[in-house]
């Protein structure tokens, strides 16, 4: 494990059985976690590789009491971790070891509902899942679908802008969300958005959407619902290679259709998958696209046939229409289930999330299998093949000595190639802390100095979630300096931090 | 007037470490098309029209990345001609401030966060602002974002910067998702609707599976008899024809719909997404939970205003004569009652100097507001005084 963690500050945690009592204070009962048992089931997030049981946990159930934790620990200079349901892929809720751990598991009513203005306003502990089943009997439902929707909190969507195998059409998190309640580290409580669109000033929203927990804890979320399509079909159709395939895709795009889903898989997820639900993927071919259209009927079962057209022209060899959901299902079955699919082929994986423009997918293929060699560790590709976003399954064995530390390496480089070729680190798992000291790869020191000063502003203390993100810590008061003329700060009016 | 044009990021470097060093502010511009919104003010005209041309664009990909000072309509027609579109749809501010159509930038529409109809369904320039490079309050050139649709590396500052009006940077290039450009679309409206029943019509349609893009509606008025509500209905010609047969059932209990023809259609969505013809001295766009528009709209009955909706009641446009800040202040009363907000757009100078064009945030949201300006500009050269009444003078 590679990634370095700030030391622990050992003045806080001998503060410890008084930090607790205190927060005690604010979060009467059980809320407030000690028990170096209890505090196990907290120790990681999605990204297992990494465990650290938190200080404390604190369970708060009200906006009141997170409040009041944030405006104790920001003046007692205690660090807290927000964490919704603990699904992050990148170590974004991975605890610290001189942390509060803040639980927003019981944030957990559905607050208002209005078709009228088709919007949904939930407590962050809400599963992404449960608002669309909250609205489906009104023929409404909620568009991002990370595939932990069953589990992952609107909350936890929020902090990472989480997407989907949909976004391409529908947008990640920050296209859905119209306003949140947030409480800042010093415990002051903000509202930011609303109801309406566009509001007057900076978009301090967009912002906090996909800030991983380092601005404010959220507290309340106002999401936009959509009339669920009347309709939606699936094609699934194989290729020789993912050459083919992403030729495919590109010309489906160049054509005008942007379908609901566009999913590609290469020949070891394809027969991972396969084995693990038999749903009649074809074995013998390179490469799969699963393209999912949605609308009226008529509109499916047009843009299908031209789906099925521009397969043809690229060399398509295997082609199958779903006839009913139950076979539209089936087509899904396989890729939802590739990464528990993936994990019986090998002890372990380890997931990437780079996004890459799409017209270099052939030749960040070709690198990435001369990569797999070079490691000696086997690769299986599933991408939003729509929007370039891959994600790639490292096959590894944690319990050969060096393989993790092999696996992670060989992940960084995949990573530092989707940057060359024009692309980004993360394209809907975040930074956390997996991929933040290669932050530096994708942005030059101003670049991350600058967004650093945001965080700033929020938190000049930089308590909440310290040591993801940014591979350096520079202290505020460092970064807001500024070369001075002649002694002078022009406008000495403006307050500064 | 002083006015600077650079013609690359180190130019518009030196001209913040310029400004910062004599005590001057910067006015970042791109065509001046809206020059006139916002409190008069006497800053240093960065005009970016020199940092023009397109860097980058595959239609494949969904991208294009151009310089700030490219005119609005440059844009257009590029993306046109590879069947695509900016789907937030924005438009040029001159006509409504009586200049000439054609001097709005891609950076200026940008800053603004200026969206059309299509607002409501395929969001605004926040949502399609996918990376950018630009010289911040310390003259330093920064990027952030990325040019690929999906990236969550790092904070969203695109969204910060769509909107922010130059107040957190100056903007050189820009990164913008584009999308196919719609196959078909037609436009079918119901006449003869009053505010709360085109409301209604509007949430109808909005929520239902006729997949509308656009919802909008304009009132009765000296140059028409009826009032008229707008429903566009865009994509490939069977989907089209097929959600154009469902609406009709839809709204039965709300009267005919007729199919417009293109040359009203485009007048009509003009009115609704972009204020044309709404005569007045001053003009208001209120942005509204959309429920609320038709109790808002009726609250400023007694003044008598020009008016119409769109983004389904979610933006009213309103034109007043009352040139008082006591009318500006029944305004804002107005929005805020409705849980929105109500802009200025364009009023007399001396209006412009009193009221400030935006709506007024919560202390906390103000404050918080401003130590992220101050996270980009530490010495408030890009603080025009535009948006605060208080420094107006400074």
């Amino acid at each position: 494990m590679s990634i370095l963690m700030p030391d622990p500050d050992q003045a806080v945690l001998a503060r410890r059985a008084g930090i607790a009592e205190a927060l005690r204070g604010i979060v009467p009962g059980e809320g407030v976690i000690d028990d170096p048992d209890a505090l196990r089931p907290y120790e990681s997030d999605g990204l297992t590789a990494y465990r650290q049981p938190p200080m404390l946990v604190v369970l708060p159930e009200t906006v009141e009491q997170v409040s009041a934790v944030l405006r104790w620990c920001h003046a007692e200079g205690v660090k807290v971790v927000p964490r919704g349901s603990g699904t992050s892929l990148s170590g974004g809720a991975l605890p610290l070891a001189d942390a509060v751990l803040l639980g927003m598991g019981k944030f957990k009513r559905v607050l208002a509902i209005d078709y009228d203005d088709r919007v949904a306003v939930v407590q962050p502990g809400v599963t992404n899942l449960a608002i669309t089943q909250t609205v489906e009997e009104r023929g409404f439902y909620y568009a991002p679908d990370p595939s932990s929707q069953i589990a992952c909190s609107i909350g936890g969507n929020v902090a990472e802008n989480a997407g989907g195998v949909h976004c391409l059409k529908y947008g990640l998190t920050t296209n859905n969300v119209l306003g949140v309640e947030l409480v800042l580290m010093d415990g002051e409580i903000v509202r930011l958005g609303g109801r309406h669109l566009d509001p007057c000033g900076l978009d301090l929203l967009g912002v906090i959407v996909g800030s991983e927990g380092l601005l404010g804890v959220v507290t309340e979320v106002t999401v936009r619902i959509l009339p669920k399509p009347e309709s939606a079909r699936a094609v699934l159709v194989g290729f020789p290679d993912p050459e083919s395939a992403g030729a495919c895709v590109a010309q489906v795009i160049a054509e005008g259709i942007i379908p609901a889903g566009m999913e590609m898989m290469d020949r070891t997820a394809i027969h991972a998958a396969e084995a693990f639900v038999n749903v009649g993927y074809p074995l013998d071919v390179g490469a799969l696209l699963i393209v999912e259209v949605d609308g009226p009927a008529a509109e499916c079962d047009y843009l299908i046939e031209e789906i099925a057209r521009i397969a043809g022209a690229n060399g398509a060899v295997t082609s199958r229409t779903s006839t009913d959901e139950r076979e539209r299902m089936a087509f899904w079955a396989g890729r939802k289930a590739a990464f528990p699919a993936v994990g019986r082929i090998s002890p372990d994986y380890y997931c990437m999330d780079g996004t890459i423009p799409r017209r270099r997918l052939p030749e960040v293929l070709r690198r990435m299998e001369q990569l797999s060699v070079d490691y000696g560790l086997g690769v299986a590709n599933v991408f939003h093949a729509g929007d370039g976003n891959l994600h790639p399954l490292i096959l590894y064995d944690a319990n050969k000595p060096g393989e993790l530390e092999r696996a992670e390496a060989f992940g960084n480089d995949i990573l530092r190639l989707c940057v060359e070729v024009g692309g980004v680190l993360t394209g809907e798992h975040g930074v956390g802390i997996e991929k933040r000291d290669l932050m530096p790869v994708m942005f030059s020191e101003t670049d991350l100095q600058q967004q650093q000063r945001v965080k700033c502003a929020f938190d000049p203390k930089l308590l909440l979630n310290p040591g993801k993100v940014f591979p350096t810590l520079h202290r505020c008061a460092e970064l807001g300096r500024m070369h001075v003329h002649a002694g002078q700060v022009p406008f000495p009016e403006l307050p500064r931090f | 007037m002083d006015m600077i044009i650079p013609g690359s990021a180190q130019d518009l470097c030196d001209a913040v470490a310029d400004a910062l060093r004599e005590g001057a502010r910067l006015e970042i511009r791109g065509g001046g098309s809206k020059a006139a919104f916002g409190a008069p003010r006497d800053a240093r005209i960065v005009s970016m029209a020199a940092m023009a041309g397109v860097i980058d664009y595959d239609p494949a990909e969904l991208v294009l990345t151009v310089r700030a000072g490219t005119p609005l309509a440059d844009v257009e027609a590029l993306v046109a001609g590879e069947q695509q579109m900016l789907a937030f749809e924005p438009f040029d501010h001159g006509p409504l401030f009586g200049a000439p159509a054609g001097a709005a930038t891609i950076g200026g529409v940008v800053a603004a966060g200026v969206a059309g109809s299509r607002r409501v369904t395929a969001g605004g320039a926040r949502d399609h602002l996918l990376g950018f490079t630009a010289v911040s309050g310390r003259g330093e050139t920064f990027v952030a974002g990325a040019r690929v649709v999906k990236n969550v590396t790092g904070y969203d500052l695109p969204k910060l910067m769509a909107g922010s009006w130059g107040r957190i940077g100056a903007m050189t290039e820009l990164t913008l998702k584009v999308l196919p450009r719609p196959r078909m679309a037609v436009t079918v409206a119901i006449e003869g609707l009053d505010c709360c029943a085109a409301h209604a019509a509007m949430a109808r349609a909005l929520g239902s599976h006729a997949d509308v893009s656009a919802a909008a509606h304009v009132p009765k008025g000296p140059d028409r008899a009826r009032a008229i509500t707008l429903f566009r209905l865009a994509g490939f010609p069977p989907s089209v024809e097929a959600r154009a047969a469902v609406l009709p059932v839809l709204l039965a209990d709300h009267g005919a719909l007729r199919r417009l023809d293109t040359t009203e259609a485009a007048a009509l969505w003009h009115t609704a997404g972009a204020a044309a013809g709404l005569a007045g001295a001053v003009l208001w766009r209120l942005h509204l939970p959309p429920a609320a528009a038709p109790g808002a709209v009726a609250a400023l009955e007694p003044f008598g205003p020009r008016w119409s909706l769109d983004w389904g009641g979610g933006l009213v446009w309103l034109a007043l004569d009352d040139e008082t800040p006591a009318a500006a202040e029944q305004v804002r009363a107005a929005a805020a009652a409705a849980e929105g907000e109500a802009m200025l757009v364009r009023a007399p100078a001396s209006l412009r100097a009193v009221v400030p064009a935006q709506h007024p945030r919560a202390p906390l949201v103000a404050a918080l507001e401003e130590r992220v300006r101050r996270a980009f500009d530490p010495a408030g050269v890009f603080e025009i005084g535009r948006f605060e009444i208080a420094r107006s003078g400074g």
